[in-house]
C-alpha cells in the first residue's frame, strides 16, 4: 500500500515535470487528471473559462508523451463525413471504369453465366475497402500505430447528434463503418475534449470522461507560468502583474482576464521596458487585458488604486 | 476498502451529486491507481471521476472534507500510563485495553467499524443522533467495559481501583468522541436529504405562498428548468426542401447503374434557430406572483441567447437590457420600479407591442405571455393578439390563475385563448414543468 502511494506521488510529480518541460506549468490536480487518464484509459473532458490553457494542455501532453497530436475543431453542422471518414469517390468511380474495361479479359473463356458469376465473386470486392477510405481526424487517431493525442476542441459547439456519435469512439476506441465493419485502435489514443460550456453536454458523454475543471490559477502558479512563457520579466514585476490581475478578477466584469491575457500583457510590458507598474502604463495597456469597452470604462478610474495595491501586495514599498 | 467508498458515494448522492454505477466503478479503478494515503491525490482523483459540473465539484469538495475528516480520538488526559498491573483474573475487554493504552488511532478505527455495523448512513434527523451514538458504543463493547470496571471496583485493591478510575474517565471521553463523530456524520448524510425534501416541497407549493427566503433556491430549480427548455429549443433540425448533394448516399444508391448518377440524394437537414419573445405581466393583480414570473423570465434570459423580454402593466417596455446588466434581485426590483404594480391594461400594452416590436415577429418566433389576462374592463384588443398569433410560430400563454376563474369578472382570458397555441395554468414549479414538457413534445 505504502509502496503504491510512493509510486503514485512520484508518477504525478513526473507528469508535472514532463508537462513543465513541454512549457506547460500546471497544478497538481491537472497532473493527476493526466496521470489517471493514462492509467484508466479514459478521455479527459476539460471545462473552464476561455484562455486558461485547455487546448494547450492537449498540446503539452502530446509533447510530453511524445505522440502525434491530432486535432479536431468542432463546429455546428460537423458530421461524420468530416470527422470520421469519407470514401474516395473519384477513385471508386475510376475503379468501376477499369473494372468494366477489364471485365472482358477476366471473363475470357467462360461459357456459362453461372461460371462468369463465380469468376466475378472470386475476383474480390474491393469497392468498399480500406483502400478507398479517406480517414478523417477521428479515424486517423485510431489508426496511429503508436497511439496519439486526440484533441476534440470545443465539443460544445457541435450538435447533439455528433456527441452521440462520439460515444462509441470514447468508450471502446473503435468505430464502425457499415460497409467494412469495426475498426479498432491498436493503441487507444489519449483523448482530450474541451468545452466552453456554450451548452450543457449530455450525461452519457460526461459519464465516460474524467471531468477536469481548470479555473484561474493560484498567484504562485501564475507567476511561474509568466516566468516560463515570458522569461525576460523581472521577479518583482511578475509579482506586481499577478497581483493586479488577481484584483481585476475580483471585479465585476463581463469578461475576466485569463491566463492568455496575462501572458500577452507581460509581453507588452516587456516590450515597453517597464520594470514596475505605473498607473499610466496600466491605463494605456488596459485593452490587452479587457476585451469589452464597458469593462475598460468600469475599471479605468480605479487604476491608480489598483496599481498601488498591486505594488503594495508585491512587496514594493515605493 | 470497499465499504467506506460505497458510503461516500451515498453521501455524495444525498448531497445532490449524481453518481452512476459506471462512475462508481471508475472511482474504484482510480483509487486502485492512486491509493488512499495521499489525501490530495485521492481527492483530485475522485473529484475527476465523480463530479461532472462546477456546482457538483463544490459539493464534492465539501462532502469529501466532511467524510474523510478522520482525527484520532482525543483521550484528553496527558497522564502517564496507568498502573500496568494486570487484574487478577486477566479478563480485560478489547475496548478496555485500547482505552488503557490510549491508542486514539485504533479507537477511531473501531468506532468507524462500529458505526458501519450500526448503519450510520441511515441517519437523517438531528433527533436520531443519541440513538446512533448509543448503538455505536454498544457495538464497540461498552457492556463488557462496564462489567470490567465493576469487577475492578469489587476487587477493592488500590491498583484495581486506580485502573477503574482511569477507565471510567476515558469512558466518558470516548462517549464525547462518539457524539462528535455522530454529529459529523449527520452533517454528511442528512444535509442532502433535508435539502431534497425542501426542494420537493418547494416545487409543489403555490407561488402565492412562496416565502422570500426560498427565492434563491427557487431560482436554482427554475434555472435548471429553463436550461432544459433552452437546450431542447435552441437548435432544431428540420428537413429542408433543398440542400447540398450528399455524395456518399448518392454513390451508394447508384452502384447498380455503374456509378452513373441517376438518382441523387440531398443533405436535407437545416438548422433552425428559433427566437423567443417573453412578455410578462407585472401589474397589481398578479403582484403575488410577479416576482416568480420575473424569476422565470430572468432564468430564461440567462440560458437562451437572444431572448427578448418585455414587461407591462399599463404600458409595455422592453426589459432585456435590465436583465442583461443586473443580478437577479436588482433586476427584478428595477423592472418592478419601472412598470410594476400599475393597473393592468392588456389592450394598451398589446398596442405598444404592435407598434414597437410586432415587425420583429416571424415564423420562427415563439412568443410566451405570462399573465392573468385581467384588463380592468379595458378594450382587450384581441385583434392584435390574433395578428401576433398568425405571425409567430407558437403563442404560449401561462396563466397563474386556476382555469375555473378564467373569464370571471374582468378576465379576458377566454377571449384570448382561441388565439393561443397553448394556454395553461402555471402556478407552481411543477405546473411550469408540466407546461414546458407539453410544449417540448408538441
Amino acid at each position: 500500500m505504502n509502496d503504491l502511494d510512493q509510486q503514485t506521488r512520484g508518477a504525478i510529480d513526473a507528469v508535472i515535470a514532463g508537462l513543465a518541460r513541454a512549457g506547460y506549468i500546471c497544478s497538481r490536480q491537472i497532473a493527476t487528471a493526466v496521470f489517471l487518464a493514462q492509467h484508466l484509459q479514459k478521455p479527459i473532458l476539460v471545462e473552464g473559462p476561455a484562455g486558461v490553457g485547455k487546448t494547450e494542455l492537449a498540446k503539452a501532453t502530446a509533447a510530453f508523451l511524445d505522440l502525434p497530436l491530432i486535432r479536431m475543431q468542432c463546429y455546428e453542422g460537423l458530421d461524420e463525413a468530416k470527422a470520421l471518414y469519407e470514401w474516395k469517390y473519384a477513385k471508386q468511380l475510376l475503379y468501376t471504369q477499369i473494372l468494366k474495361d477489364k471485365l472482358g479479359e477476366e471473363l475470357n473463356g467462360v461459357k456459362s453465366l453461372s461460371g462468369a458469376l463465380k469468376r466475378l465473386h472470386g475476383a474480390g470486392d474491393i469497392f468498399f475497402s480500406e483502400q478507398f477510405l479517406e480517414p478523417r481526424p477521428l479515424l486517423r487517431a485510431l489508426q496511429q500505430p503508436a497511439g496519439a493525442v486526440l484533441l476534440v476542441d470545443e465539443v460544445d459547439k457541435s450538435d447533439q447528434e455528433f456527441e452521440a456519435f462520439l460515444l462509441e469512439i470514447l468508450s471502446d476506441y473503435q468505430v464502425t463503418v457499415p460497409e467494412i465493419g469495426t475498426i479498432r485502435a491498436p493503441v487507444p489514443p489519449f483523448v482530450v475534449l474541451t468545452s466552453n460550456n456554450a451548452r450543457d453536454l449530455g450525461d452519457a458523454l460526461k459519464r465516460r470522461c474524467l471531468h477536469l475543471h481548470i479555473g484561474f490559477p493560484e498567484p504562485a502558479l501564475e507567476e511561474r507560468i509568466i516566468e516560463v512563457k515570458v522569461p525576460g520579466v523581472s521577479a518583482s514585476l511578475r509579482r506586481q502583474i499577478v497581483a493586479l490581475i488577481q484584483q481585476l478578477r475580483a471585479q465585476d466584469l463581463r469578461k475576466l482576464p485569463s491566463v492568455s491575457e496575462t501572458i500577452d500583457w507581460a509581453r507588452v510590458l516587456l516590450l515597453l521596458h517597464a520594470d514596475h507598474l505605473e498607473s499610466e502604463t496600466v491605463r494605456e495597456t488596459l485593452n490587452v487585458l479587457l476585451k469589452f469597452e464597458a469593462d475598460v470604462k468600469a475599471v479605468e478610474n480605479k487604476i491608480p488604486a489598483l496599481t498601488y495595491q498591486a505594488r503594495h501586495a508585491a512587496g514594493d514599498a515605493a | 476498502m470497499q465499504a467506506p467508498l460505497l458510503r461516500f458515494f451515498q453521501a455524495l448522492r444525498d448531497a445532490g451529486v449524481r453518481v452512476s454505477v459506471a462512475e462508481s466503478i471508475d472511482a474504484f479503478n482510480a483509487v486502485a491507481v492512486t491509493g488512499f494515503a495521499d489525501r490530495e491525490a485521492l481527492k483530485d482523483a475522485l473529484g475527476l471521476v465523480l463530479a461532472k459540473t462546477l456546482p457538483e465539484k463544490a459539493l464534492f469538495a465539501e462532502c469529501f472534507d466532511l467524510f474523510f475528516a478522520r482525527d484520532a480520538l482525543e483521550l484528553g488526559d496527558a497522564e502517564a500510563a496507568p498502573p500496568p498491573a494486570q487484574s487478577a483474573d486477566g479478563e480485560a475487554s478489547a475496548l478496555g485495553r485500547m482505552l488503557l493504552e490510549g491508542d486514539g488511532g485504533a479507537l477511531a478505527a473501531a468506532m468507524e467499524q462500529a458505526a458501519n455495523v450500526a448503519g450510520i448512513s441511515g441517519i437523517s434527523f438531528f433527533t436520531q443522533a443519541n440513538v446512533y451514538g448509543r448503538r455505536i458504543l454498544a457495538e464497540m463493547g461498552l457492556e463488557a467495559l462496564d462489567r470490567e470496571i465493576d469487577a475492578l471496583r469489587r476487587q477493592a485493591t488500590p491498583a484495581a481501583s486506580a485502573r477503574a478510575d482511569v477507565l471510567d474517565r476515558r469512558r466518558k471521553l470516548l462517549g464525547e468522541g462518539v457524539r462528535d463523530f455522530v454529529k459529523r456524520q449527520l452533517a454528511v448524510y442528512a444535509a442532502g436529504k433535508t435539502q431534497a425534501m425542501r426542494e420537493e416541497f418547494l416545487s409543489s407549493v403555490k407561488l402565492t405562498n412562496l416565502d422570500r427566503s426560498d427565492f434563491q433556491r427557487m431560482h436554482a430549480i427554475v434555472r435548471t428548468l429553463a436550461k432544459r427548455l433552452a437546450t431542447r429549443h435552441a437548435r432544431t433540425r428540420r428537413r429542408a426542401r433543398r440542400g447540398q448533394l450528399d455524395l456518399r448516399r448518392t454513390l451508394r444508391q447508384n452502384m447498380a447503374t455503374d456509378g452513373m448518377l441517376f438518382r441523387t440524394s440531398w443533405k436535407r437537414q437545416k438548422i433552425e434557430r428559433p427566437k423567443v419573445m417573453a412578455i410578462c405581466d407585472v401589474s397589481g393583480s398578479v403582484a403575488a406572483v410577479a416576482r416568480f414570473l420575473l424569476l422565470f423570465l430572468y432564468s430564461m434570459h440567462e440560458v437562451m441567447a437572444g431572448l427578448r423580454a418585455f414587461a407591462f402593466s399599463d404600458r409595455l417596455v422592453e426589459v432585456s437590457d435590465i436583465l442583461e446588466r443586473n443580478d437577479i434581485e436588482p433586476a427584478i426590483a428595477a423592472i418592478l420600479r419601472e412598470v410594476g404594480y400599475g393597473s393592468s391594461d392588456y389592450g394598451g400594452s398589446l398596442e405598444n407591442f404592435e407598434s414597437g416590436w410586432l415587425d420583429l415577429v416571424d415564423h420562427q418566433t415563439s412568443v410566451i405571455i405570462m399573465g392573468d389576462g385581467r384588463g380592468n374592463y379595458t378594450n382587450p384588443r384581441t385583434d392584435i393578439l390574433e395578428a401576433l398569433s398568425k405571425r409567430c410560430k407558437r403563442l404560449i400563454w401561462l396563466n397563474p390563475e386556476p382555469d375555473a376563474l378564467w373569464g370571471s369578472g374582468d378576465s379576458d382570458m377566454l377571449r384570448y385563448r382561441p388565439y393561443c397555441h397553448y394556454a395553461g395554468v402555471c402556478n407552481s414549479v411543477r405546473h411550469l414543468e408540466r407546461a414546458m414538457t407539453d410544449l417540448l413534445e408538441s
